[in-house]
């Protein structure tokens, strides 16, 4: 991950599966194409789900780094 | 066309009704329609004035139910209905009452929360899961 980007954070900590998911999704589509959207999440379910969301909705999964009690986990909107 | 995912919601137990709103947020996320039909119990628990009073969960579970909500509530997770308004939110999720349980127990569409789009005949809704991806009964 390139930390110099500029991302737009969703603070999911704390929210389970489906939540994160869902918030990104509601961001990703707020967003314009080339943004790059961070997703805090405490839930397991995210690591696979967002992934596999991004690839399915066409977006690029660009990782998961992971922090002390959360990951965060960016996708940049690609359409 | 997207893929469909048709459900048949029959029960109207907390413990059923939160898969409900998970499974449909999990099929818009993966770009699926979603086709609910509410019946029986199902269609009893959209009643707006059940939504909020609903604590029930079925027999088997039962005695874990005081723990389970305490959980939920302590962990902030948020209610079937809010998890499914948010799933219809994000894409499409059509909510069908069934006529004959609207009939039977003598509702309104007034009586009914705002999420449900209309009351249908078991016809139409085998002739919308006719080509459904997976349906599933809950």
């Amino acid at each position: 991950m390139n930390e110099q980007e500029k991302v737009k954070v969703i603070d999911a900590r704390g929210s389970f599966c489906p939540g994160p998911l869902m918030e990104l999704i509601r961001a990703v589509k707020e967003s314009s194409v080339g943004e790059i959207i961070e997703v805090w999440s405490s839930d397991t379910g995210s690591q696979r789900d967002i992934p596999k969301w991004a690839e399915k909705a066409g977006h690029e999964f660009l990782g998961v780094v992971h922090e002390q009690g959360y990951d965060r986990i960016r996708v940049k909107k690609k359409r | 066309m997207p893929e469909k995912l048709a459900m048949v919601v029959f029960s109207g137990t907390v413990d059923r009704l939160m898969p409900v709103g998970i499974i449909a947020s999990g099929a818009v996320a993966m770009g699926m329609d979603v086709e609910i039909f509410l019946t029986f119990w199902g269609l009893n628990s959209f009643r707006k004035e059940m939504i909020p009073k609903n604590m029930k969960f079925s027999r088997d579970y039962e005695e874990m139910a005081p723990m389970m909500m305490e959980l939920m509530k302590s962990k902030n997770v948020p209610s079937w209905f809010d998890t499914l308004k948010k799933a219809k939110e994000v894409g499409n999720v059509r909510v069908h009452a069934c006529a004959m349980t609207y009939d039977l127990m003598g509702m309104k569409k007034e009586d009914l929360a705002d999420i449900v789009d209309d009351v249908i005949a078991v016809g139409e809704f085998v002739d919308i899961a006719r080509d459904a991806k997976f349906t599933l009964f809950i």
